[in-house]
């Protein structure tokens, strides 16, 4: 999708129109060959298409790194914040355009590191917020040092050895904090993120998408894959179960596999709305 | 011996190499870090000596700036050599931070490889960054070179350390510029840092419990302004100490550097002021305008908390019309920091010059020969008709 040309050509194939949401002049991106975000990105498209949301009812907001150059290459109501900020930014959006879609791209090193408590009070006041965090285990965006979901053990620049601080597990978080949807996707299984994507739009509160994808310039060589789809293949295809597979399988399969899929749904007041009616609506007495 | 060891030891480094090399010589005991453009190299060099044993350092990769000064000072509170490195958003989300350092009287030695701030983002050299912080209490030292990058920072631990000053340190380079390009410089041996700074023996510390302390304590109207006035007189006295360390350097390895760097002033009419990198194509174009005949000079500052006011004053008094460049904005419609002191510390001179504010590089944009030549033509033409186009101006627009 980096290229006009490229565009054009999954025109002809595939009945979508993917001009139709990106900024043609701000391409090609940054991202590297084999790197997961573009394939997120596409999800995304297709997802918000799916919605019916009118692209300029959408404001799409991001923090730094890689995978919060998103923004920059679409064209909704945009805007790229600083590291680990993108939800109090989006969290004020939201507030004074309680009708507008807000979308919040982040990374794991953007949402669960430096940005880690707005994320964790986001998901507490449930504000409709619809969160993808891009999981990629790295910082990719400053070359390669360990992010808070780094698998123990795993190299990056700033652990030689290994690393020895355990990882965050995003969904569990985001539950635990009280995100009223939570979910889990892949760039290796897109049609499946892309439907997952559209459901968390939809969903009003909290809605936090963990998506697994590839860092192949950085994760990927430090750790001795040989490719960006061999990395889809172990990490993505190989280390995750689907939630309506884990089920039917003997607890030995699922050991150490993420589960993909719908995790967590609830319905649980939203804080715009509560704003509304119990504080405002009190303060003014209507 | 100074010569002997400058032919040993010249090698091509960048600035961001460099200040590592000069970290793992001066092997502190704690560097907290987080990752930030153009700065990261450093820690990625550090990270590899701490790897491969070269250093004792506890390498701590916090999750944020905040925390990585935060971090640094828990460490030297508790008496440790603390370093770290840093540019831009990471240092701007220091700030809070930067304070509590400097009032607790930590002697903590950072790194600021100088980024503009967002927004729009923008990765590339500018002075907003240290600017934003230049009333925090910490002495800030400017390079010009990739030498004396290092070299600030060696020198750096001896000023913070000082039990006259007992400030912490901000060493500034040029963003990509300084960090990132390769330029001849040379290094001492380990043991020649080691001698020079000397072992850190903190005066009081959270570790020594025979003399319990405690350090940033609530005090009100009773004590509050006392601490800040001592912090203050510390702040006086870095001058004197940055001028002692300085010399001392220079009689043990040959390098020499004032406060500030005064080029070809002695008899200058004109003259430009400026911080780090940019200093070098000023001097080219004064050389220049040398040879033309026209009396022109530059002025750098090395050291700009605290302010050299006398020696700002001394430099420029024979000067009759002088260009602040900053490569920052006070957004005051008054003209950049550097102006605004520059300026104020030629008040009381005898003769004032006209002063006039350029801004210039914002965002890594290129300061090119012209530009100083456009400067100078200016100034001249100011000195002719003994008046300025506009006091304050955006130049390489
Ligand atoms: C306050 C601050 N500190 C540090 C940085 C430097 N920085 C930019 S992106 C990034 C990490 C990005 O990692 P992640 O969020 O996982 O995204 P990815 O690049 O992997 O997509 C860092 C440390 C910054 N921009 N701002
Ligand atoms: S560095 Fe990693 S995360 Fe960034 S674009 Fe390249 S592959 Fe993607």
């Amino acid at each position: 999708m980096s290229e006009g040309t490229v565009a054009k050509k999954q025109k002809l194939s595939v009945p979508f129109d993917y001009d139709k949401y990106l900024r043609p002049k701000k391409l090609p991106h940054i991202w590297c060959p084999g790197c997961g975000h573009g394939i997120v990105l596409k999800a995304l498209l297709r997802a918000i298409e799916a919605s019916g949301l009118n692209k300029d009812d959408i404001c799409m907001v991001s923090g730094i790194g890689c995978s919060s150059r998103t923004p920059g290459y679409v064209d909704f109501n945009t805007m790229h914040s600083l590291h680990g900020r993108a939800f109090a930014f989006a969290t004020g959006i939201k507030f004074a355009k309680p009708n507008m879609k807000v979308i919040v791209i982040t990374g794991d090193g953007d949402a669960l590191a430096i940005g880690g408590n707005h994320f964790i009070h986001t998901c507490r006041r449930n504000i409709d917020l619809t969160v993808l965090v891009y999981t990629n285990a790295i910082y990719g965006m400053t070359g390669g040092q360990y992010s808070p979901t780094t698998p123990l053990g795993d190299i990056a620049t700033t652990s030689r050895y290994g690393n020895i601080e355990p990882p965050f597990d995003a969904c569990k978080m985001a539950e635990a904090a009280g995100a009223s949807f939570v979910a889990r996707g892949t760039a290796y299984h897109t049609l499946e993120l892309e439907k997952t994507i559209l459901e968390a739009i939809k969903h009003k509160g909290t809605s936090v998408v963990d998506i697994i994808d590839a860092c192949p310039t950085y994760y990927g060589r430090m750790n001795k894959y040989k490719s960006a789809t061999h990395m889809m293949e172990v990490i993505e295809k190989d280390g995750t179960v689907s939630v309506k597979q884990a089920d039917k399988l003997p607890p030995e399969k699922l050991e150490g596999k993420l589960l993909r899929g719908v995790l967590y749904k609830t319905d649980r007041p939203e804080y715009c709305e509560q704003y509304a009616t119990q504080v405002m609506g009190k303060a003014t007495g209507k | 011996m100074a010569t002997n060891t400058a032919m040993k030891k010249q090698t091509g480094l960048t600035g961001n190499s460099a200040i590592a090399i000069a970290m793992k010589q001066i092997n502190p005991d704690v560097c907290p870090a987080y990752p930030i453009t153009p700065s990261t190299a450093i820690i990625e060099d550090f990270s590899s000596y701490v790897a491969d044993g070269d250093v004792d350092t506890e390498l701590i990769t916090v999750e944020s700036e905040h925390s990585a000064m935060s971090a640094c000072i828990g460490a030297a509170a508790a008496g440790a050599r603390v370093m770290t490195a840093t540019s831009s958003q990471g240092l701007a989300l220091m700030w809070e931070m930067l304070y509590i350092a400097s009032g607790m009287r930590l002697p903590i030695v950072i790194t600021n490889v100088n980024r503009a701030l967002s927004a729009p983002i923008n990765i590339h050299c500018d002075h907003s960054d240290s600017m934003g912080a230049r009333d925090a209490g910490w002495v800030q030292l400017y390079s010009e070179t990739v030498q004396e990058a290092y070299d600030n920072l060696i020198m750096a631990v001896r000023i913070a350390e000082n039990e006259k000053v007992l400030l912490p340190v901000m060493v500034c380079l040029d963003g990509f510029i300084t960090s990132h390009a390769i330029e001849n410089i040379t290094l001492l041996d380990k043991a020649e840092v080691q001698s020079f700074i000397g072992e850190y023996k903190p005066e009081r510390s959270l570790l020594d419990i025979d003399h319990p302390s405690t350090f940033g304590a609530m005090t009100l109207q009773d004590a509050y302004m006392t601490f800040k006035h001592q912090q203050s007189e510390a702040m006086t006295r870095a001058k004197d100490v940055v001028s002692s360390v300085s010399a001392e350097f220079a009689k043990k390895f040959g390098r020499n550097y004032g406060l500030i760097d005064a080029y070809r002033l002695e008899d200058a009419e004109i003259a430009i002021v400026i911080l780090n990198s940019a200093a070098g194509t000023t001097k080219v174009v004064v050389d220049e305008l040398r040879k033309q005949g026209k009396k022109a000079g530059m002025l750098r500052l090395r050291l700009f908390r605290p302010l050299p006011h006398k020696e700002i004053a001394d430099a420029l008094k024979n000067c009759k019309a002088v260009a602040v460049l900053d490569r920052a904005d006070s957004m005051n419609d008054f003209g950049g920091p550097l102006f605004n002191e520059v300026r104020s510390a030629l008040y009381d001179g005898e003769t004032r010059p006209k002063v006039i504010s350029r801004i210039y590089g914002l965002g890594g944009r290129d300061y090119k020969i012209k530009d100083a030549t456009d400067v100078f033509d200016e100034l001249s033409a100011a000195v002719k008709t003994g008046k300025t186009d506009t006091l304050t101006k955006y130049i390489t627009l």
